[in-house]
Order: structure tokens, then sequence, then C-alpha cells
């Protein structure tokens, strides 16, 4: 059943992992920076090569312009020729002011190159091996004296391929890296989800209770391993705490029962011997009612400490709840009944809980005693069991006069009584029970508006504890 | 009847001693563990009141020693601990019932005849009668002089357990103990309330009255004379 929770959460559990979000985002950013310094690097070296070709550009053109003033016509014309044979980069184009091509390896004037004097890109045709390919130029116009135009250029198709295979590989290189990303941040994530989890579980047993349990120690003198050494010597120390705890309360309870108990035996005692009705016999019986209240009061303060304590842990089993509510209520719906107070309860179905039968049993019959006591005749005290998505809710509400909304933390400590009830009888520690029973079966304790009255709620989770 | 009395703290061993033989009992009694058990083991008693602190030899080991020879002495266990998981260990090492430190003397004797009551348990009965009363256990009816009465089933088990103590002081602790399985104390007087409905159902409209209030211990239900 552990098994099956572990492995429900686990896919969910590493994307909610704080390493897994670190990797997310490391992974996020390295892309971004890779993508960035790739483009960069492109536009740079895109940029020299440029600037490469254009220096050539007009060197050959200055070269030309030379020949052109020397050697005229001809002589230009010739060594165009010339270097128009070589299947190099180099496109040359002369042509007269009318547009006819005089001399050159490109067939036609580029329509894009409309300015002389400015370098252009255009695209061009040429015969590679009897096919007409469209390919790449960068080059420039010169204008002549004498109305001649000629066009310097280079094949620059190979910059475009370079551009097109950084295109095109660029999106796939980012996919990678953010897919092994990924993978990596999972296996990171779910190594320390693993280690994480030991904890987590190894802490829940703890506050379940089982104060010998200690978080293991692999062995790797890393950060995990300090920090499951530092847990279980504050473990170490916390349950030496309890221990002494408990062996106070158990000393106490000894050190102070013993002189009650004698003091309640002489009381006794003392009544015994006198017959005859009379004001001491009042009085002792008095006494011995005082005594009573004393006890009682103690006995109440030991067993919240006790439930404090988890002394009583040991004693949870599994319980149904709805068996449990129905028994209290039913020995609390004669009371009810004879102040004139419909007491209700609406437990449906079987709502197993892991807890202490007698101390819950306890707890609900402080509630309903507190209940049937504030609720004036003709009121109603309603019990109901009702399942949520974490556990259940098990509610007593009253038609009483309730508690202001600004007193209700303070009622569930020690003692605390209000105004209001200062002259009825109690210890003034009944809902400072249910509190440390609460808090020993992990519930949740509310207290709310009724509307009129007074609503108070244990919320248990279903779950057993050692379970999560 | 012969009762032992194993208990270290003096002056609640005199007034325990005293109380039970003024209450026509015979006692032994003992200060520390060991003396206990030599005690128990070499003479026959009705039912043993065990502190369960003692010197020497723990009193939850006095009872296991005890059950380990054989003897199956009804056992009461005195505790001055703290309650939730300690009366568990005690009844869990041998011991018949469990009382904790203070308690009342009626409480005490109450529980010590139901303890001795138990020690003689009659063939397995099937009905039970007090006066006119009639329990029926198999088909869980009652009725009296002839005349059904009805009952809801705790009501049935209070009235039970009060006539399988026909003649004995039945404390309201050990109501609640018994009937409800509770050991805590409710606030409120609530056993009484369900004693009130349980007598106008049996003892309305009938001459005798046979459920009885001890002033300042509990309820008994007897034959009428």
């Amino acid at each position: 059943m552990l098994r099956d929770k572990l492995l429900g959460h686990w896919a969910p559990g590493i994307l909610r992992t704080q390493a897994f979000r670190i990797v997310l985002v490391y992974v996020f950013l390295f892309a971004v920076s890779a993508t960035v310094l790739v483009g960069f690097t492109y536009w740079n070296t895109e940029r020299a090569l440029d600037a490469q070709t254009d220096a050539i550009i007009e060197a050959e053109i200055t070269g030309l312009a030379e020949q052109y003033q020397r050697l005229g016509l001809m002589g230009l014309m010739d060594s165009i020729k010339n270097r128009s044979e070589h299947e190099g980069q180099g496109l040359y184009l002369l042509a007269d002011n009318e547009g006819r091509t005089l001399a050159g390896n490109l067939i036609g004037w580029p329509p894009s190159v409309t300015q002389a004097g400015v370098i252009s890109e255009f695209k061009y045709d040429r015969q590679v091996q009897n096919q007409l390919v469209t390919r790449r130029a960068r080059g420039k116009a010169f204008l002549l004296v004498g109305g001649f135009q000629l066009l310097v250029a280079r094949d620059v198709d190979e910059r475009e391929m370079t551009r097109r295979l950084f295109t095109t590989t660029l999106p796939w290189s980012v996919g990678l890296m953010l897919l092994f990303g990924l993978l990596g941040g999972a296996l990171i994530s779910r190594n320390m989800l693993r280690r994480l989890d030991t904890i987590n579980r190894t802490s829940a047993q703890i506050v379940a209770g089982d104060f010998s349990r200690r978080v293991p120690v692999t062995g790797a003198h890393d950060e995990f391993d300090v920090l499951a050494e530092n847990l279980n010597r504050m473990l170490e120390r916390i349950e030496r705490l309890m221990k002494g705890m408990r062996e106070v309360a158990d000393s106490v309870a000894h050190d102070l029962r013993t002189p009650l108990n004698r003091l309640r035996n002489r009381l006794e005692d003392a009544q015994r011997r006198m017959a005859s009705q009379g004001p001491q016999v009042e009085d002792i019986e008095a006494a011995i009612a005082e005594t009573d209240n004393l006890i009682a009061t103690f006995n109440a303060l030991l067993l919240i400490a006790e439930a404090d304590a988890g002394t009583a842990r040991g004693t949870m089993a599994p319980l149904d709840l709805t068996q449990l509510v129905g028994d209290v209520t039913e020995l609390y719906a004669p009371v009810a009944e004879e102040k004139g107070v419909t007491l209700a309860a609406s437990p449906s179905g079987v709502v197993t809980i892991e807890g202490n039968r007698s101390l819950i049993s306890q707890a609900l019959a402080n509630l309903i005693d507190n209940a049937i006591k504030y609720t004036p005749q003709g009121g109603r005290v309603s019990v109901t069991l009702a399942e949520t998505p974490a556990g259940v809710d098990l509610s007593v509400a009253d038609s009483g006069p309730g508690i202001p909304e600004a007193e209700r933390a303070r009622v569930l400590e020690r003692f605390v009584r209000l105004e209001s009830s200062r002259n009825s009888p109690g210890t003034g520690l009944g809902l400072s029970l249910v509190a440390a029973v609460a808090r020993m079966h992990a519930a949740r304790l509310a207290l709310s508006d009724n509307a009129p009255g007074l609503k108070v709620t244990l919320s248990f989770l279903r779950a057993p504890l050692r379970g999560r | 009847m012969r009762i032992l009395v194993v208990e270290d703290d003096l002056e609640a061993q005199r007034y325990l001693v005293n109380g039970l033989k003024e209450a026509g009992h015979v006692v032994d009694d003992a200060a520390d563990g060991d003396t206990g058990l030599t005690l128990a083991l070499s003479r026959p008693y009705d039912v043993a009141i065990i502190d369960r602190m003692l010197p020497k030899l723990d009193g939850l080991h006095v009872v296991a020693e005890m059950r380990e020879h054989g003897n199956s002495m009804p056992v009461l266990f005195l505790s001055a601990l703290s309650e939730v998981d300690d009366r568990v260990k005690g009844l869990k090492a041998g011991g018949d019932d469990y009382l904790t430190k203070p308690y009342a003397f009626v409480e005490l004797l109450a529980r010590i005849d139901a303890l001795m009551r138990r020690r003689s348990p009659a063939a397995v009965k099937t009905k039970l009668a007090v006066g006119d009363l009639e329990l029926d256990l198999l088909t869980r009816t009652a009725q009296r002089s002839g005349q059904a009465i009805d009952l809801q089933p705790r009501e049935f088990r209070l009235l039970e357990y009060l006539m399988r103590h026909a003649g004995q002081v039945v404390t309201r602790t050990m109501l609640l103990e018994s009937v409800w399985e509770y050991h805590f104390d409710p606030q409120t007087n609530v056993i009484d309330v369900h004693i009130s409905r349980l007598r106008a159902k049996i003892d309305k409209g009938f001459e005798a009255a046979l459920l009885h209030t001890v002033r300042g211990a509990g309820y008994m239900i007897r034959a009428a004379r």
C-alpha cells in the first residue's frame, strides 16, 4: 500500500521538486544563452566574410578601372574574359550604356542591381554540369567613362548554405539540449526525492509517536548525510525529553496521588466514625466533594499531559468512528432528554480512523456534555460525521449562546472559563483535553459559529499516520 | 472473607486494613512485593489488593508470579501511576480489576465484593431473577410479574449487570466500565439518568421497588423482603 502510494505520487512529485525546478531554469537559461552565443558567432562570422568579399570586390574594381584607363575598352574586355574563364567565385559583367553585354560570365544584367557604387546582393543563374542553377551573389556596379557599366561580384552561395545549416540545426540542438536537460533534471530530482522521501517518512513516523525511529545515513558524507545526522541528534534529544516528561508525569502522579489518597482516606474515616447526622457530617461531605473535584482536575491535567507526551500512542488502533459516535451519543441521550434538548446524531456508514477509543470517546463526551450544558431548553445539539477528501469531520453543534469569535482561541487554553460560565460546574479543562486529544491524533480542532450557537469540529485524517 | 493487602504506603495500608476489618473481612497485610507473593502463595485468600508500585518486587511481577504458580486468586490493582496505558498493563499482567488512587472506600468495597462473587460462578445461567423480575439472557427479554418490559439493548445490559450483582452495591464507575466500557469520569451524572429511566421501566407501577440507590456509593438491585 505504501509502495502504491509512493509510486502514485512519483511522476508529479518529481515535477514539484526544487531540484527539478532548478534544473529546468538552468536548462532554459543555457538554451537561451547557447542560442544567443551561436547566433552572435554566426552573425559575426558572416559579417567578417562579407567584409572580406567586399574588400576583394573593391580591389578588383580598382584593378579593372586602372586597366580601362591604361588599355581602354579592349584591354578591359580582355581582362574580364581572362578572369571569367576561371571557374571560381568571381563574377563579371561589362555592359554598354544600352545594357548590352560586352563581356563577362554573368548571363544578363541582374534586375535588382540598379544603383552604381553600392554593394548589393542578387540572384543569378549559372550553368553547373549543364544545368541552370540559381545562386546568390554579392557585388557592386561601377560606372565607367563612356557610359559603360561594370558589375563585379562574388558567389556567396556557400555562405547561404552555412546559414541554412545553422538555422535548421540550431532548433534541433536546442531541442536535444532541453531534452537531455530534462532527463538529467529528472534523474537528479529522483535521487534527491528518494533521499528526502526517507527523511519525510521517518519524520511522519516520529510525529505519529514512534520516537525510536532514526533517519538512515548512507555514508556518502554528502549534505543529505549531514542533514540526517543533525536530524537524528535532534530526535535523540526529543526522545530524551519525552522520556523525561513521561517520568515526571509518572512521579508527579505518584507523589500527588499518594497524599491525596491519604487525605480522602482520613476524611472517609472521620465520616464513618460520625454515625449521626449533624453539621460536622455535612462539612466532611463537602470536604470529600472538594477533594474529589481536586482529584478530577488533577486527573484531567495528567491526562492532557499524557495525551501530549504521546504515552497513549501505543494504544492507538483502527476504530469505527460511527460506532463511537453512536455509543457516546446514546450515553448522553437521556441527559439531553431530561433537559429538554434534542440530541441528534447522524452518522452513516463505517468510518475507520486510527485512534484511541477511550480518549476520543472522552473528548466527544466532553463536547456533548458542554453542548448540552450551554443549550437552553428546547434547543438542539447535533453530532455529525462528514467524510472529507482528507478524512472525516466530527462535529458537535449546539444552539446555545456560542462563543464570541475573539474568545474562541482562548477557550482551548487550560483552565480558561469564560465569565459567562464561571458559576457552572466543571474543571475548565474539558476543551483543553479535546485539544490535546486532537493533537495526539494529528486532527485539526476548529471552533466556528453555528448561528446561533457553537460548532466544534474535529477533522481526523482517514489514512493511518504511519502510512504517510 | 479473607483478603490480602499488599501496600507499601503504611498509612494507606492501615486505613485499608481497618476499613476492610470493619466491613467484616479477615485481612493480612504485607508492605513489599516479596512478602506479598509469599503470603499469596502460602495461604488461601478470596481476593488480593495489590499496589502497582512496590519495593523489592513490583506489583505487576507479583501477580505474574502468582499466575505462573497456578494461583487464580482475584487481584485488584491499586495504582498511583498515570492512567492511559497502565490499566492495560495491569490487566495484561493478570489483574482482574484496576483502581486508581485516590479512590473512594465504597468503590473499593463494591469492587472486592464483585470480584469475590465472580470467583464462584454459578453454572452458566440463561435466566436471571430478582424477586418477580426475570431476565431471559437467550431471548434478551425482561418481564416483571409476567408483564413484559420493553428494554433498549443498553438498558438490558445495565439491568443484566445489576442483576448479576443482585444484593451488592454497584458503583457508577463500575457501571460505566462494565456496561459502557468507558474508563473516564463523565462530568455530568449520566449514569444516574440512565438508572432513573431503567427504574421507571422496572419499578413504576409495582408496589415493591427493586432498584435502590445506596447513598454515597451507588445502586443495588434486590428483592423486597
